[in-house]
Parts: C-alpha cells; structure tokens; sequence
C-alpha cells in the first residue's frame, strides 16, 4: 500500500516538473527542470526494480547529455530583451504540429491505459544486469546491433561535421 | 663559445620523442624531486619564538650618538642629508646656549632631526658621510604603524637615551672609535 | 521491517557520515601541512599542538563571514549550487564496502551501507551529476569568470567520464560483478594479495588520472584556476557556501581515494589476512582499508604540489586522443585474454 501511495507521488512529480520544463520562464531553468525529470524517471525506475535502468538513465541523459545541453545554454545570451520575434504563420504551424503530436501520443496510450493497476514490482531480475543483458543479447540482438550502428554513423557524421574543410585552392 | 656556467640549456623546438610524449617519466621524476624535499631541513623559523641571527653589517633602523658623557654627536653639518640619496632626512640647527655644553658637545646641534623612515632605503650612506659618528644603522627593526606621519622619526625616537646606550661595536666596523 | 537491521543502518550512516566530515576536515589542515613539508617549511602550527585546531579556526572563520549574494545573481540558483556539489559528494559513501563483516550482537553486520548490485555504477551516477554543482553555481553567479569556470569544469568531467567509465568497465569483466563488495572479494586471491592493479596496471593509470580530472585536482585544477579565471566558478562565493565548495573538493576527493583503493588495491584485503578471523580481521581490514586510502590521498597531494596545471587543450588532447583509446585496447585485450582463458579458442 504504502508503495503505491509512494509511486502516486513520484507519477506527481514527475508530472509537474515535466510540466514545468515548459513552463519555466528561463531556458536554463527548464533544462534544470528536465534534469529533475529525468531522476524522478530513474525513481520510478527503481520501484520497477529496474536498478540497472535507473542508473544508467541518470548516467547517460542527466550526467553526459543534459550537461552538454546547459553547456549551450549557458554560452547563449538568452533574455526577454532580446529574443528573435516569431512569425505569427510560425506559431500557427507550431499549434498544428504539436496539437497533432497530442492527437497521436493519446491515440496511441488510450488503449494501454488500464492495463494494470498499480505497479508489479516483481523479483524477475528483468531490469537487472543480468537480465537485461540475457535478452539484449537473445531475444533483442539485432534491434541492439542495429541501434549500436546508427550510434558509429552518427559518431562519423560527427566527424565529418568537426573536420576542418581541407583547403582546396590554392592562394592565389 | 664557452659557457660561463654549466647550467645553460639550450631551449629547441624539436619534435617530442615518445618517452617525452607520454609526460609519465618526467612525472616520476619531478615527483621524486618533491619526495626528496620531504626530509629536507626546513628553512621556516617560527618567528616570535626563534629569530633569525643578524649578520654583522645589517642596516636597520637609525641611532643617533651620544659620547661618552652623555652628549649628543650631531653638529647638524647637514652632511647626511646630503648624502641621502632618498632624501629621507631633514634637520634644522640650532646654536649651543652657554650652559647646555653637558648636552650637546659641539656649539652648533640640530633642534630637530627627522627621518622619513617611508622613504628610507636603509642604503647606510648618512653613515659614511658623518662626520662626528653621531648616525649610525643598528640591527633594531622599523616596526610597523597604522599611520603614515608616524613613520617620520623625530629626535625622540632616534637619539639613543642616556639609561639605555645601543651598542654598535659589533656591528658598524667604522674603525675610527671605540665602542659608545 | 527487522528493527535490528534500521538501527545498524542508521548507526552506520552516522558513523560514515561523520567520519567522512572529519576527514575531509582535516585533509584541509593536511593538505597545508604536506604543501609544508613538500616545500621545506614548516605549515600551520599555531592553533593548537602542532596546528591541528586548525581546521576549527578555518571553519569558524567562514562562518562568521558575511554571507553574501551578488546582485545580479540567480539567487536560487546560487544557493543550491554548492548544496548540489555537497550533497553528491557525500552520496558516494553508502555504497563503498569499509570493512569485512562485524560479528555483533549475535549478527553479522556489514560495515556497507548498502550493498547494491551496481554499486560503481551508481558511484558513477553521482559522480556525473556532481558537475551540476559547480555549473549550476557558476552560471548563477553571473560572472564571466565563473561562467568560465563551470564550462572548463563540465567539459572537463564529461571527457574524463568516458575514459574512468572504460576503465571501470575493465575492473568489472575481470570480476563479473557490478557491486563493489563481490569486486572486493573478488581481490582475495591466495594470501590476500590479488590486486587487480597486479592485473590492469595501465587501467589503474587511466582511472587515477580520470580521478584526478573528475575531482578537479591540481594538475586538472582548469575549473578554478586561480591565475586566469581568480577563483573560476568559487569566484563570487563567500562564507559558507564557498566552504562547502572547498568541502565537497575533499570529500570527493577522501570517496576518490577510497574507490582507487576498493577497485585496484584490494578494499580491505591485506596480505596475511587469513591467518585472522571474526573480529579481529574486521578491524585489521577496516585499517588496512583506511591505511590505503590515507596513502592515496597524500598521493594526490604529492601530484598537486609537484605538477603544472595542464592548458585546456592539453587537458582536452589527452582526454580523447590518449587516455580513452588506451583504455579500450586494454579493455579489448582484456576480453580477449578472459575469453581465452574460459576456452572460447
């Protein structure tokens, strides 16, 4: 009982800060925010007993991407004063796309809604090392094989981008 | 040519070779540099309690002379002033009254002596110039104030007191008096 | 719930957590102290014998300093920046194993605060979201020179992560365990001597120079650099909260020692502990433990007061092009070797 009152108030949380991401008036404190996500998401992961999944979602998003995303952040001047005006056509597009996103994510999560009540914190070691690598290396080699390729192309085109063009002419 | 001491380095820009890469020798080596310095002496006194021994010549703060009856050396030549290449000192002088000869052993004195011990560089040339021995350096310590005004030193912190002579034997060699 | 088992937990917490905010206490007196000796002088003597008030007059210095916010601070901000770095430096405890297994009361009670099974993983957890910390109050500080700092510090630590995580990696084939109580038992070997730095000396090199990066020590010390950015993200701290800064600097710096130790020098195993049992191999594993991580510490005190700082893109260059491909040769030769050796050739 008292583990469901705890996942309620976890959902809760990360409910509103997700929700504060977007609500916050300074880009630096929304990333703030979704650093703060990201380790009620990795709590929930724990109640999961997904202690693997957990760490390595705070490893990963909050310690390695989210950093880099304040890093950016934090070299940008970003103020009231002076922010770039949007067009009105581009709000507009912006409502349509987004309003769309909520058409497809509620379509999508409307069927599996009542699927279970409450958490099974089961003692399958599913989200554990061991588990997790038995069926990453079965059951889902090749989605895992393939995933670790797209990484090395993009690792390429990363490269690729930070390479300094060779210079071709010669001065004249 | 020929080097006058064999510490010169020749400083090059030449390619690194591997051992000089990797940074891990010359690591090593400056941290065993540092280890031997852990059983070095220390050159740290711990100051108030123990003090450093003076050498002979040091140049500290001023004295102003009596001689052997009590009377003051200076005659206000004005020699030192000259001398003072940071002009530090300044003086006015003052005949000697019949009836002062126990205090002033020349018939001319200074009624004020002041040196600026701010702009002192304690360089000894009053010292040298002197020609009555009346200033000497002494191993004493200029000790420090909150104002600037009390850097400049009057007669009354300079001339030494009767009860309490300043032995300059040991270190002002001038070789020209005995001791006081 | 066993009432036994809360109150032996709690007791350790406490005891953990005080004994790591004494000794990050007296690492402040004994850093001084070592840059003393290193340097021919004599180091703080005056507050008690032999100085060792000293860390009391230092700390009640900074509390009666005035706590001061600049003006143009992100005030929020600011304050949770070094509670962030202080906080994380303290979590990293609770999953070091400190000692083998106390019989007391009729129990065994494990001198760990939580043995869970990815116990270095979570230590590297901590370990990347303790830059927050120091961006955080960085940029909140509203100063071009702590800005510097908190950026000099993020780049720094998400490069150096790559490489201690490798390395890690490697620690954790050879035992086949991510909990740090298994990769210290796992040190055993035959006379309490099979140290996993006899094995993976150039993985012991990496990690300790990733430890050094990651716990922003001299030669790493970029972030706070005191010749070009004054004081790099501390720049704008003062009283306290600049205390627990400089605090957080030497816990991490006490859990760094103490993880080198548990990893690559055998936790609490020490040669010739067979010939003790119960108790009394407890105390002596607990000291033999603290013994290394007091030697590692002096270590990184010894680096500090004898190397340069390093230039940022010196840093940079052997971050990524030295340290991260030496260590994955030694991780593939590593996995190489442990698959011959389980007979897949």
């Amino acid at each position: 009982m008292s583990l469901a009152i705890l996942t309620y108030i976890l959902g809760g949380l990360t409910f509103g800060s997700a929700l504060m991401v977007v609500l916050a008036p300074h880009p630096v404190r929304s990333v703030l925010y979704l650093i703060l996500t990201f380790f009620f998401i990795s709590g929930n992961y724990i109640l999961l007993n997904a202690q693997f999944v957990a760490v390595v979602n705070i490893i990963v998003y909050a310690g390695a991407i989210m950093v880099l995303f304040l890093f950016v952040l934090m070299l940008l001047n970003l103020s009231k004063e002076n922010e770039p005006k949007t067009k009105n056509v581009a709000k507009f597009a912006a409502v349509v796309a987004s309003g769309i996103l909520a058409v497809v994510l509620i379509a999508a999560t409307k069927d599996t809604m009542i699927l279970q009540s409450g958490y099974q914190t089961s003692d399958n070691a599913q989200g554990l090392v061991e588990g997790l690598g038995q069926l990453l290396f079965t059951k889902y080699v090749l989605p895992f094989e393939i995933s670790s390729v797209l990484f090395l192309s993009a690792m390429v085109g990363a490269v690729l981008l930070a390479k300094r063009e060779k210079q071709i002419t010669n001065e004249l | 040519m020929q080097s006058l001491s064999n510490k010169r380095k020749v400083v090059s820009d030449k390619k690194m070779t591997l051992a000089e890469r990797i940074y891990l020798p010359a690591v090593f080596g400056g941290m065993w540099i540092t280890f031997k310095h852990l059983f070095r002496k220390n050159n740290t006194l711990k100051y108030p309690e123990e003090q450093r021994v003076f050498a002979p010549v040091y140049r500290g703060m001023h004295v102003l002379k009596r001689d052997e009856e009590g009377r003051e050396n200076c005659t206000a030549c004005g020699l030192c002033a000259v001398a003072c290449p940071a002009e530090a000192i300044t003086m006015v002088a003052a005949e000697r009254e019949p009836g002062e000869e126990h205090l002033y052993r020349e018939e001319k004195y200074a009624e004020s002596y002041e040196i600026n011990m701010l702009r002192c560089i304690f360089c000894g040339l009053c010292e040298e110039a002197c020609p009555k021995e009346a200033i000497f350096l002494t191993d004493r310590i200029v000790p420090t104030e909150f104002e600037r005004d009390e850097f400049i030193y009057g007669k009354d912190m300079l001339v030494e007191s009767l009860d309490h002579r300043i032995d300059i034997t040991k270190r002002q060699h001038t070789g020209k008096r005995s001791a006081i | 719930m066993d009432t036994g088992l809360i109150i032996e937990k709690s007791l350790l917490v406490l005891a953990v957590f005080g004994i790591t905010l004494l000794i990050a206490t007296y690492l402040t007196y004994f850093e001084r102290k070592v840059a003393a000796w290193l340097q021919d002088r004599i180091g703080p003597d005056r507050a008690g014998p032999f100085g060792i008030l000293q860390p009391l007059a230092d700390a009640g210095k900074m509390f009666f300093k005035e706590d001061f916010i600049p003006r143009n601070a992100d005030k929020w901000l600011f304050i949770l920046g070094p509670g962030i770095a202080m906080f994380t430096a303290l979590m990293t405890g609770a999953v070091i194993p400190w000692g083998p297994n106390i019989e007391a009361f009729g129990r065994s009670i494990s001198l760990q605060i939580a043995d869970i099974n990815i116990g270095i993983l979570f230590i590297m957890g901590v370990l990347s979201i303790g830059v927050y910390g120091i961006m955080i109050g960085g940029w909140a500080s509203n100063n071009k020179y702590s800005l510097f700092g908190a950026i000099r510090a993020s780049s720094q630590m998400i490069s150096y992560e790559l490489a201690m995580g490798i390395s890690v990696i490697t620690i954790v084939m050879m035992t086949g365990s991510l909990s740090l109580r298994d990769i210290v038992d796992g040190q055993h070997g035959s006379f309490g001597m099979g140290w996993n730095v006899f094995y993976q000396p150039v993985c012991f090199l990496v990690f300790f120079i990733t430890a050094l990066a990651e716990t922003n020590r001299a030669p790493f010390d970029l972030p706070e650099c005191e010749s070009e950015l004054i004081g790099g993200y501390h720049t704008e701290y003062g009283s306290m909260k600049l205390g627990f800064f400089l605090f957080a600097e030497y816990i991490n710096m006490f859990i760094s020692s103490a993880v080198i130790a548990a990893l690559f020098f055998g936790g609490y195993n020490f040669p010739g502990m067979d010939a003790f049992s119960g108790n009394t191999l407890a105390i002596l594993g607990t000291l033999a433990f603290f013994g290394k991580i007091v030697f590692f510490i002096f270590v990184f005190m010894w680096i500090r007061w004898t190397l340069p700082r390093f230039r940022f893109d010196q840093l940079m260059h052997l971050g990524w092009k030295s340290l991260i491909p030496i260590s994955l040769i030694n991780l593939l030769i590593t996995g190489l070797v442990i698959a011959f050796n389980e007979g897949w050739f």
